[in-house]
């Protein structure tokens, strides 16, 4: 099995699913109030909520201890990996009368982690999705759920899977509550058991207040939040989150990061499609870069910022000369995005003192490159729809 | 197949208004048009369309219920969508639906039937004097099921909601007035009966229905069950392919 496709850094991530197998000691740490282990965790299911935890920490064990530099992948057997994997797609295809929407991809989620589908609009990124919980089939390629391959196997792929959809689909006719008990016929579970679960999950989404309010009168925002609430019902070991916060303000994005985190934390494996930079630094482990159905760039966030933009950015306004200028020079990258240079350097005031010295340049920014930097170099800056 | 029976009470009910309708049409017609109207060999004009009446109401309840409530649930609610993301398939849920919608046909034919029983003991009249009639009730179910899956099939195929005039007034309407509903069929021209025997599902339920109530039953019944049971089959497994291309892309 390859993985020399990651990049380095991506074995300090490991390090961290690691400490994220014992979830009652970082919910500690990280969260008194921890309401964690009643959302999620009917007391069965903290420790075995996770199958693979143990095939996982071995991985990681013998991955930390023979030194960080060396491929996780490599040095297992394929049994063991193949226990560790919650998704597995190769040469995985969709096309539509023509249009090729997913280009043969190949990717690996690890049970417990946080994955990231990054890129703009028409990537290809709900198609993908969509094909693992079984709502489109493949054109071609292998694409297996815990080993299961999903069009083999629908309703137990679907069991196992959590999906919160890019299309908001609750039922209007039904209050927020009912919403929850509705869906969790589908799923078969007792309605005893699904109403204690739908009062925790309202609880660990904050829209206990909401119980019995219509679906119509609810904000974008605490939408987006049911679906996550429905999405966990089953109690699923895999979430597909596409676009979860798309079009949600500061605030509510922020509370669902936090609850995504929360699951994180309990070894939830979480999928997650997004647009925003910042989100898939914050979420996730290991992320995936696509654009026109073809993956552009994989890693951790952090060794993605590392490869393909410096450490700084310094931002400038564009001037035709400055351009010329450091198009002879060579040594520094940089990118034109909306009438500003952003030059990707280690040395961001070295730079602008020395362009001050001919030119006079007014309003520049010097700031810490980000996720998103690395998004505009990949994906070029013209506008998708 | 476990969870159809779920779909049954996730489904809203509302439908008081539209049984008024059939009670109007009975008193309307029935009485104030069976005034002018004699039938040699059925008896009152009224008896002669309560079975009508009462058939015609399961088709549109039923029809109705699989074309524009599962248009609403499909295409603008996108519950679909959400249930093909659970274990469930796209069999389940068109079965659910049209399970659903036969089930109303079901409770309306049971509840029309009551305030038949109810006006015949109020206003002294003879409209029902048969006890197979009682039959008429389940009856209702499987025609409930032929009709829904017909109009699932409709579903399927529409790409907006406008779309469903034209299933509506070449399939619909006419079925409504050229089934033996509110004549005997056999005042049209032979070439008109075969063909409404042969396309129209309604002309066989209505047959059924009105043998049922007047106890006649006779052999052309037993044809007209050899009928919709392969018809409501084919409906049925033609929907779910439909829907499949349709929901699964
Ligand atoms: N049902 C469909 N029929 C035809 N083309 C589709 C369909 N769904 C998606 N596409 C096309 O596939 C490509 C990828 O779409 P999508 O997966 O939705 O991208 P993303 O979620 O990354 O924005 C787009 O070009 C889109 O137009
Ligand atoms: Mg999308």
């Amino acid at each position: 099995m390859e993985s020399s496709s990651w990049p380095s850094g991506f074995d300090e991530r490991r390090q961290d699913i690691h400490d994220r197998s014992y979830p009652e000691q970082s919910t500690s740490i990280r969260r008194p109030g921890r309401q964690a282990h009643e959302l999620i965790g009917d007391p069965h299911l903290v420790p075995g909520w996770w199958p693979a935890t143990s095939n996982l920490e071995k991985l990681t064990n013998s991955t930390s201890s023979s030194g960080t530099a060396s491929s996780l992948t490599n040095a297992e057997s394929p049994p063991d990996l193949a226990l560790s994997i919650a998704v597995e797609a190769r040469g995985l295809r969709k096309e539509f009368d023509g249009l090729v929407a997913v280009d043969s991809i190949d990717f690996q989620v690890l049970k417990g982690e946080c994955f990231g589908f990054l890129g703009p609009n028409g990537a290809g990124k709900t198609t993908t999705m969509k094909m693992i919980y079984c709502a489109s089939p493949r054109t071609s390629g292998r694409l297996l759920v815990e080993a299961l391959d999903v069009d083999t196997f629908p309703r137990e792929t679907k069991a196992k899977i959590g999906v919160s959809p890019q299309e908001e689909n609750l039922d209007p006719d039904f209050t927020v509550f009912h919403n929850l008990i509705a869906y969790s016929r589908y799923f078969d579970i007792p309605r005893r058991v699904a109403e204690a679960r739908a009062e925790k999950l309202l609880d660990f989404v904050a829209l206990k207040e909401k119980r019995d309010v219509v679906i119509t009168e609810l904000s974008g925002g605490m939408k987006k939040r049911l679906i996550l609430a429905r999405a966990l019902l089953s109690e699923p070991k895999i979430v597909i989150l596409d676009e979860p916060t798309t079009g949600l303000d500061p605030q509510a994005r922020h509370l669902i990061w936090d609850r995504l985190e929360e699951l994180r934390r309990q070894g939830v494996t979480i999928i997650l499609t997004t647009q925003y930079m910042e989100e898939a630094a914050r979420l996730c482990d290991r992320l995936i870069v696509m654009d026109k159905g073809k993956i552009i760039e994989q890693g951790t966030p952090q060794s993605l910022v590392e490869k393909h933009v410096a450490q700084r950015v310094l931002e400038i306004p564009a001037e035709p000369e400055v351009i010329i200028e450091l198009e002879k020079l060579g040594s520094a990258l940089f990118d034109e995005i909306g009438g500003r240079l952003h030059i990707y350097t280690n040395q961001p005031e070295t730079i602008l003192a020395d362009l001050q010295k001919r030119h006079a340049i007014l309003r520049s920014v010097i700031r810490d490159a980000t996720l998103e930097d690395v998004f505009f170099r990949l994906t070029g800056r013209e506008l998708r729809d | 197949m476990r969870n159809r029976d779920v779909y049954m009470q996730t489904y809203k009910s509302n439908f008081l208004p539209p049984l008024l309708d059939p009670i109007l049409f009975l008193l309307a017609l029935g009485f104030a048009l069976g005034k002018f109207v004699q039938l040699g060999g059925y008896g009152s004009y009224a008896a002669f369309i309560t079975p009508a009446i009462i058939a015609t109401a399961v088709m549109n309840v039923s029809i109705f219920e699989c074309m524009f409530g599962s248009f609403v649930r499909m295409y603008y609610q996108k519950t679909f969508d959400a249930i093909i993301a659970t274990p469930l398939s796209v069999e389940d849920v068109i079965a659910g639906e049209i399970l659903w919608g036969a089930t109303k046909g079901l409770l309306y034919a049971g509840i029309m039937f009551a305030v038949v029983l109810l006006m015949q003991s109020i206003l002294g009249i003879s409209l029902v004097t048969s006890p197979l009639s009682v039959l008429v009730v389940p009856f209702s179910f499987l025609a409930g099921l032929l009709l829904s899956a017909i109009g699932m099939c409709f579903t399927a195929r529409t790409q907006q909601i406008d779309g469903f005039n034209f299933p509506m007034f070449l399939f619909i309407t006419p079925m409504f007035l050229f089934t033996g509903t509110f004549f005997p069929l056999n005042a049209l021209p032979w070439q008109v009966q075969d063909l409404s025997l042969a396309i129209f599902p309604l002309t066989h339920v209505v047959l059924i229905t009105r043998e049922l109530m007047s106890g006649a039953l006779a052999v052309d019944a037993v044809w007209s069950i050899l009928w919709i049971i392969p018809v409501t089959i084919f409906f049925w497994i033609l929907s779910i392919n439909l829907m499949k291309k349709r929901l699964i892309v």
